[in-house]
């Protein structure tokens, strides 16, 4: 019978992401309460040494499965290293971030498995008979599902970053690291990697991010998007824009937030010049806190904002990043 | 050059959407359908790849008799032909089971491309493109904003978002590729390409021409079940800042951000 929870562990640049931390300390409550073990999966090329960073947030194991094919992710090396090593353990649940990563790999992996994945969640755990289950929006949040899984193992879940609280770690836990060896030869992987672009200046994915600041129509321009990148500054923001910014091409569409764009939920979400309108409101009406700064009194944003200004954005920002500034240093 | 484009007729990203009382799916009745929008996209490629390369363009959707009029817009835009796998027993499924009807309609067609939105803008699940692949046997790329196909149609160079940047990607042919906003600008359908689709193929496609157990698809094929739906708490009207100057209510929310919401 399939035992054991498992989370795939994400790593980029030689460090383990926050959102797997995220879940491994949510995936602990659930292992302790149906017994079962908390394993992390590290993928990768010479990744041993993350191994120690998923003890102290609840992993009893971690499998480090290590190929010099694996060193960079592609969606055909990565499904074969967790497929095969799935189909040789057996979890009963895995889960994933969804991440550009996991959003890629995992309707893979859940292919290749016959079996269940919900993507995309906001929560995870058991019902009164202890059968996982999930909630996740849908219609980019307008709407929510509680969501339930057949037979099929391991049910499959990729999690929403930012939404699950990381546990303090508990640094004198330690994992039971497991090496495992894959093997993978080039004719696996058909979609290979030949370069890496980079977009010089974007920060932090909108989708991860704690603080964004997002500018729309509004803005009347690209060129007072600086503004913007002054308060992302010292709020230390990853900077949006909503489909009106992007359509008028004073923003690129990865900085889109909105149905169709990211859907994102930081801790505060500072809407500038930004009317609020539903298909954007899709994208970021699960935010902590969310500021508007709109003139426009009749704006619907401001009937939905924790905190709103209504004034000319051009005066407010300036004197925003300059008071904040002065907090900071406080 | 054949290309397949994985359709789905989704509300318009305009609508409000309502869910049933009994929380068992969302009222419709009211609500404007289109072809999910990251589908366009994908149409699009297809002709703009066809008027490149020649060949056929051919529209696979499943849905309801509804769905017919997300077929004929993309018929309209230019696409040769369509699939419609209209049996009741398809649906309900979650993406599992689409995505195994959907991969039992392609593999007796000829293809050397299959495009699919990166995702539905409906349940938002972005895996049917992937799963698809994986029962077909062929690689996929997702969340594509660039296709360069090579001057034999043998392989593509394919860009692909990633966090901070792209990717740039070979692979050779038949691909699945996901598209996502950005890829190009769709057309819209012209009065004369609108009278013509009125004339073009839609197959009609059945769980029997499949060959498929009914238990296979649909909602008894899936692999995930919606227990519930429900509304997202509806937030409420907050604190509206009020001052006399942009410095005093510039300082007035620094504060509160500060001290009430902990947030900076």
């Amino acid at each position: 019978m399939a035992k054991g929870i498992w989370v795939f562990a994400e790593h980029s640049d030689g460090s383990v992401r926050k959102v797997t931390f995220e879940i491994l300390s949510e995936a602990r409550k659930i292992a302790d309460k149906i017994g079962e073990e908390l394993c992390a999966v590290i993928v990768g090329n010479q990744v041993e040494a993350l191994a120690d960073k998923c003890g102290p947030y609840g992993a009893d194991k971690v499998y480090v499965v290590e190929n010099e094919m694996l060193n960079q992710y592609t969606t055909e090396g990565y499904t074969k290293a967790l497929t095969d090593l799935v189909k040789q353990h057996q979890p009963s649940i895995l889960l994933c971030g969804a991440t550009v990563t996991g959003k890629d790999l995992f309707p893979r992996v859940a292919a290749r498995l016959e079996t269940g994945l919900a993507v995309d969640c906001t929560d995870i755990g058991l019902d009164d008979s202890n059968q996982f289950f999930v909630k996740r929006p849908m219609y980019a949040g307008k709407a929510y599902a509680e969501v339930g899984f057949s037979d099929a193992t391991p049910k499959m879940a990729s999690i929403r970053p930012n939404v699950l609280i990381p546990s303090p770690p508990d640094e004198s836990r330690k994992a039971e690291v497991i090496k495992v060896a894959v093997e993978i030869s080039p004719d696996d992987i058909k979609a290979k990697v030949v370069e890496v672009v980079k977009i010089a200046g974007e920060k932090l994915d909108l989708t991860e991010a704690e603080v964004i600041v997002s500018g729309g129509r509004g803005m009347k321009g690209q060129e007072n998007f600086k503004i913007l990148e002054e308060l992302a500054e010292v709020l230390n923001a990853t900077v949006g824009a909503s489909r009106a910014a992007v359509d008028a091409g004073w923003k690129l569409q990865s900085e889109q937030v909105g149905q169709t764009g990211k859907v994102v939920s930081p801790n505060l979400y500072v809407a500038c010049g930004i009317s609020g309108a539903i298909q954007h409101f899709a994208g970021m009406g699960t935010s902590k806190y969310i500021v508007a700064i709109n003139k426009d009194p009749e704006a619907v944003i401001f009937g939905k904002c924790d905190y709103g200004i209504c004034d000319d954005l051009f005066k407010v920002v300036p004197k925003l990043t300059e008071e904040i500034k002065k907090l900071k240093k406080d | 050059m054949n290309i397949i484009v994985c359709m789905k007729q989704v509300p318009d990203t305009e609508a409000q959407i309502r869910v049933k009382p009994d929380g068992s799916g969302i009222v419709d009745s009211d609500i404007k359908f289109v072809m999910n929008p990251y589908d366009e996209y994908g149409v699009e490629e297809a002709l703009l790849l066809k008027e490149k390369f020649g060949g056929t363009v051919t529209i696979v959707c499943l849905g309801s008799e509804r769905a017919i009029e997300a077929i004929r817009t993309g018929l309209a835009m230019g696409a040769d032909k369509a699939v419609h796998l209209d049996d009741p027993a398809f649906e309900g499924g979650d993406a599992f089971s689409t995505a195994k009807a959907l991969a039992a309609a392609i593999k007796g067609m000829e293809y050397d491309l299959i495009f699919c939105g990166k995702q539905a803008i409906d349940d938002d699940l972005a895996q049917v493109g992937p799963a698809l692949a994986e029962m077909l046997g062929i690689p996929q790329i997702v969340v594509v904003t660039k296709v360069e196909v090579s001057e034999d149609g043998k392989k593509a160079k394919v860009n692909r978002q990633i966090i901070g940047g792209e990717e740039i990607i070979e692979v050779p042919l038949p691909a699945v590729l996901t598209a996502q906003k950005g890829l190009n600008e769709p057309r819209y359908a012209s009065l004369p390409g609108i009278m013509k689709a009125k004339k073009k193929e839609v197959k009609s496609v059945k769980i029997a021409d499949l060959g498929l157990d009914p238990n296979a698809v649909g909602k008894a094929g899936a692999k995930t079940q919606i227990l519930k739906m429900y509304s997202p708490p509806q937030r409420e009207s907050g604190n509206i800042i009020e001052g006399e100057t942009a410095e005093e209510t510039a300082s007035k929310l620094a504060t509160l951000l500060r001290e009430e919401a902990k947030v900076i």
